[in-house]
């Protein structure tokens, strides 16, 4: 029971009532949307500080948004990374086949093929471009929405659809819920699914690839309702602390699950803003012009490369579909606000962008997009051939046993024996152990 | 000296060098960093300082401030750091100031350092040793008496690890830090300086006086999943750890109990064959631990040895444990499972 009656105060205290506030979205289902609070510079309106400045004299890139592509689809000002045409081309030929892996992978779990998938619909940019302002040895700690790194570096699809199926021929031995890639040999570290843990690990890596005297750094993504973790806080006290070679990208795509951004404190301030009292240089980015998120990583690797220290980038976006295939957003937000999200959609931004400067065409476009769905739909046949997740071509009972520890000890060499027992029972003579 | 110990390396001729335990973990660090570079130790107060119990003293001075150096007081951080070190290819040793404080970097132990090989197949390990001072005695209060040790044997993917002597404490720590699986290494902080006897108004015995104190120089090490053989006797089998087992032992020795002491030294993994040799041969069983009772690692050997062992026994399987309140300060020696509580113990089982 609580101290006092609702409403009561002590005889004789005549300090004013207290109210709790609980932060409420502005719009929910069925109503009219107007995202005219959000301020969106003019692009090209921000400096562009120096990548070795001291993080006070950059406090308002914390509070600003970096743009480089204008309405008129032109790049702008000092950010402008000034890419050729055929980085521009590559950059929107990996967020196409995102965006169609995306739609093909979603369908499959509609379709029963796998138990769970997530899309990074209007987000694509956040990944890819980031990505591409990276060495592609350099090591990124991702959460789970940064498929796009993978699809920059040129991993192979059928290794994410055989994990997604987790089937025989997923290399994660089908023990990881969809999504959760790794690849070491793409310096792509393994997805935990529980959020936020991946940040002050990547701050760990930074600190020992600058202990050894390396030239890789680190990046780690996160997104914005999981600042609130301590880990975030972890992640940043020791890249202050240790100045480590860390970009720490938080991507407010305004959403988490059904959690406005304001449960995560963006009520108050910016989330770029958390690094100044870390004394970090902060970054806040439109997360939906592919040429900011290039411009912003890239100034971020440059000063960890120079050894001036870690940034902390807000990339400003709009998570335009569900958070996964387990909840529908109608139930939630006003299905208004996708359309009327005032920073548009990064691939139509990009393509838009190429048409504009006279190296794209919407003819080359379709055939593009064509040919992405096609190879995925291709791949994706391959992946079935060994296995859908349920249909039995899964790993072997035995490799359910294997990498807990390096040597398998006597509990589990007893466990195991009882799993394959129980299979053995289950389908004599059967399939492989 | 246990029969399974591996001496890689032997000690220089005509010298005996006798360590406490906190002397023998420094050299246990200082022989590891020597041999590998990519060993690196941390944690609150471990670098210029030395350690709050000393176990780090001398190192950064001797390994440098990037190899040995102090972290905030985050121990999630600590142990996320250690994770992405472990990820690079380093073999970070962080030390946790007291098990007490070890909670926030749970998550990161149990849901990454205990997961990363599995999730990742094998791309990623954590090849990490976190030390840890715990257990009781020392008038430390709740918050820095605990012995959490059943919370990590619960995790699958973790070692978890206590010796109980300075010569194993060097052996088994060397192992560790060698180990390509992360450990949680817990010093009985009450034995640091030397054995107890479970008499705490009886003056500290130093380690010097006692043969476990033996501490060869250079490189050994103790394989993980041995137990250690402290008495032999034919009445009954006691298992014990840590501080404890110079608790039972002592106990035994007043009785004149002539008790089959096995010093776990490993809980994960354990030396089941160990203990079922020995209570098949003496038919019954005591578990001693400090820590609160009820999921006890002691309610694990239980149900082991009843599982395992149930034809051979003459005696139901007796448990002495810390009882399940937190640690209180001021009635600190009514908590802990000293001579009166094992003495009550023994007397039972052999009764039966």
């Amino acid at each position: 029971m609580a101290d006092r009656p609702e409403g009561s105060a002590a005889k004789g205290d005549n300090r004013p009532t207290l109210s709790l506030h609980v932060p409420e979205p502005k719009f929910r289902p069925g109503d009219t949307v107007d995202f005219s609070h959000i301020d969106v510079p003019e692009a090209g309106s921000m400096a562009r500080p120096d990548e070795t400045c001291d993080p006070a004299e950059m406090r308002d890139m914390a509070y600003g948004l970096v743009r480089v592509l204008g309405e008129d689809d032109k790049a702008h000002g000092a950010w402008d990374p000034k890419l050729d045409p055929d980085t521009l081309r590559a950059m929107l030929g990996h967020m196409a086949m995102t965006r169609a892996f995306d739609e093909r992978m979603f369908r499959g779990q509609r379709q029963g093929k796998t138990s769970f998938y997530m899309k990074c619909t209007g987000e694509e940019a956040t990944s890819v471009s980031a990505s591409m302002a990276l060495a592609a040895d350099d090591m990124v700690f991702p959460s789970y929405r940064q498929q796009g790194i993978l699809i920059q570096r040129g991993y192979p699809l059928i290794e994410m659809i055989n994990q997604i199926y987790s089937n025989k021929g997923d290399k994660l031995k089908g023990r990881q819920l969809p999504i959760m890639y790794s690849s070491r040999e793409h310096s792509f570290f393994t997805i935990s699914g529980n959020l936020a843990t991946q940040t002050p690990q990547a701050v760990g890596w930074a600190m020992a690839s600058a202990m050894k005297g390396d030239s890789r750094i680190t990046a780690t993504w996160v997104g914005e309702g999981s600042t609130a973790e301590g880990d975030f806080h972890s992640a940043c006290t020791f890249a202050t602390v240790y100045n480590a070679p860390v970009i720490l990208n938080v991507v407010n795509n305004q959403w988490a699950i059904s959690s406005f951004s304001g449960f995560a404190g963006a009520e108050r301030t910016t989330f770029a803003a958390r690094a100044l009292g870390y004394g970090l240089a902060g970054l806040r980015v439109d997360g939906n012009d592919p040429l900011a998120c290039y411009a912003a990583e890239q100034w971020a690797a440059n000063r960890a490369r120079a050894n001036a220290g870690p940034t902390l980038i807000e990339f400003f976006t709009y998570r335009a579909e569900g958070h996964s295939t387990s909840d529908d957003p109608s139930g939630y937000r006003s299905a208004q606000e996708r359309s009327e999200w005032p920073l548009g959609d990064p691939v139509m931004r990009l393509k838009n962008h190429l048409i504009a400067i006279g190296e794209w065409d919407e003819e080359r476009q379709e055939k593009m997009d064509l040919e992405a769905a096609e190879h995925v739909k291709k791949v994706t046949k391959e992946a079935e051939a060994n296995g859908i997740l349920g249909h039995g071509l899964h790993h072997p009972f035995r490799t359910m046993f294997e990498d807990v520890f390096e040597k398998l000890p006597w509990h589990l060499k007893e466990q195991s024996e009882q799993a394959i027992h129980e299979r053995e029972t289950k389908f004599p003579g059967g399939l492989d152990l | 000296m246990s029969t399974e110990v591996k001496e890689t390396e032997a000690a220089p001729q005509g010298t005996e060098r006798r360590l406490n335990m906190i002397e023998a973990i420094n050299d246990a660090l200082d022989v590891t960093m020597a041999r590998d570079p990519d060993v690196v130790v941390m944690g609150e107060d471990v670098g210029y300082f030395g350690g709050v119990f000393r176990c780090t003293a001398g190192l950064q001075e001797k390994y440098g401030k990037t190899r040995v150096f102090d972290t905030p007081i985050s121990e999630c951080g600590i142990i996320a750091v250690a994770v992405g070190m472990g990820a690079y290819g380093l073999r970070p040793v962080p030390e946790i100031q007291f098990a007490d404080y070890i909670y926030p970097g749970l998550d990161q132990l149990i849901s990454e350092a205990a997961r990363l090989r599995y999730r990742s197949a094998g791309e990623y390990i954590a090849p990490m040793t976190v030390r840890s001072p715990f257990g009781g005695g020392i008038f430390g209060g709740q918050t820095h008496s605990q012995s959490p040790e059943a919370i990590f044997t619960h995790v699958s993917g973790l070692k978890t690890v206590i010796p109980a002597t300075p010569y194993d404490a060097k052996g088994l720590l060397i192992s560790c830090i060698e180990d390509n699986d992360p450990v949680i290494f817990f010093e009985p902080k009450r034995i640091y300086n030397g054995p107890f006897s479970g008499y705490y108004d009886k003056p500290v015995q130093p380690w010097k006086k006692f043969d476990a104190s033996v501490v060869p120089e250079g490189h050994y090490t103790i394989p993980l999943g041995k137990a250690r053989h402290v008495t032999e006797g034919e009445q009954l089998t006691i298992l014990a750890y840590g501080t404890m087992v110079h608790v039972v032992e002592a106990v035994c020795k007043e009785k004149g109990v002539e008790a089959d002491i096995l010093d776990l030294r490993t809980l994960v993994p354990l030396d089941i064959e160990a203990i079922e040799a020995s209570v098949e041969r003496t038919g019954r069983c005591l578990i001693v631990h400090e820590a609160t009772r009820t999921s006890g690692f002691g309610a694990e050997l239980s149900a082991l040895v009843t599982e395992r062992c149930f034809y051979h026994l003459e005696a139901p399987v007796e448990r002495v444990t810390g009882f399940d309140t937190p640690y209180p300060h001021s009635l600190e020696w009514a908590y802990f499972p000293g001579p009166i509580r094992i003495g009550g113990a023994i007397d039972k089982i052999l009764s039966e």
